[in-house]
């Protein structure tokens, strides 16, 4: 190996291996941990059943205090208005539906479930004991 | 009746009149080996007819009805213990069963001429085959649902508060499995609790206390 062919190599290495070499212990990943570590799972949150959770604002859908992943809300049936609507909601003993839930778009009373209501799971979530994912100011309301 | 050509006796005749040939033991002991295996047969024939297999073997099954079952939770669970169509569909009690099996010849026949080949058709008769079931369910105060879920053994204090408080109701005012379980395996027809709520009301008519 002459002067010349070793000044390549080097200026080779110099300028290719040792920025990158740099480069990798400057890197830190996003999630904190190495690459070839393991993601642990998050702990599963816990339906809250058999209390019902206070609103946290006047307006606020009143929570869920039960599991609703089975039921069936579809073109055919809706297996939560089967036990929430009147007069099955004295039977079953249940939550009975708001009256708001049959007004129409015209603001005309029906007798059955407006459309716009129909899919409670959109404004009605089971309650769950979870924690805000960010730190924020927000208060419950009267609290 | 002896037949005037030939003389000989007719195949009813001879069958009917004692054997001069077999002795008593041997025509016993085949008797015996012919019931015997014509038993196990018949049983394994009713065994066979019993299988998730022979039930999906019948396309209108496998897209409508099985489609729907996947993923319930007497399909997959935490312990893989299942209840498959049988389990469910056909009584275990030896009578019932064979009434059962020997109704269930009308499928062959809504097979036959394609009565629900097609999911509009199967859905638009929906509502009178969830009848069926419900009825059957009903009248048999949910025998097939009580192989499994025995009432006594139900550990109330690990159920759910909601469940506890329906069950105990149930059992003191004699309810019945179907009564609230509908539509837990396959999916509920249209007009559901419509026809429920007249099934209910023909039901408490015809069988005021």
């Amino acid at each position: 190996m002459n002067a010349k062919t070793l000044a390549l190599v080097v200026a080779f290495t110099v300028t290719f291996f040792v920025p990158a070499a740099v480069k990798a212990a400057e890197v830190r990943s996003l999630r904190g941990a190495d690459v070839d570590t393991q993601d642990v799972a998050p702990e599963t949150y816990r339906l809250q059943d058999g209390v019902a959770l206070d609103r946290a604002f006047r307006q606020q859908p009143p929570l869920v205090p039960h599991q609703v992943e089975k039921y069936e809300i579809d073109l055919k049936v809706n297996q939560c208005v089967r036990c929430h609507e009147w007069p099955n909601s004295d039977k079953e003993k249940t939550v009975k539906m708001s009256d708001f839930h049959y007004i129409d778009q015209d603001g005309v009373v029906r007798d059955v479930v407006d459309g716009r209501r129909y899919f409670c799971l959109a404004c009605h979530v089971p309650q769950l004991d979870a924690k805000p994912l960010v730190d924020n100011e927000f208060r419950a309301a009267g609290k | 009746m002896k037949d005037s050509q030939t003389g000989k006796d007719s195949l009813w005749q001879r069958l009917w009149s004692p054997s001069a040939r077999w002795s008593v033991g041997a025509l016993l002991a085949a008797g015996i080996v012919i019931g015997v295996v014509g038993w196990m047969g018949f049983d394994s024939a009713l065994t066979w007819t019993n299988t998730e297999q022979f039930c999906l073997s019948c396309h209108e099954m496998r897209d409508n009805v099985y489609q729907e079952y996947r993923g319930t939770i007497h399909d997959i669970n935490r312990t893989g213990v299942r209840a498959v169509c049988a389990d469910c569909h056909v009584p275990k009690p030896l009578i019932a069963k064979l009434v059962r099996k020997v109704k269930a010849a009308k499928e062959v026949w809504g097979k036959a001429t394609g009565s629900v080949d097609t999911r509009e058709k199967f859905e638009n008769e929906r509502i009178r085959l969830a009848l069926n079931e419900w009825k059957r369910m009903k009248e048999s105060d949910s025998r097939e649902c009580r192989s499994c879920h025995v009432f006594d053994a139900f550990d109330l204090a690990r159920q759910q508060k909601r469940a506890q408080v329906k069950h105990t109701e149930a059992e003191t005012s004699g309810e019945t499995c179907i009564d609230c379980h509908k539509g837990i395996a396959h999916r509920l027809p249209a007009g559901a609790y419509e026809a429920e709520a007249e099934f209910n009301k023909k039901w408490a008519q015809s069988h005021k206390r």
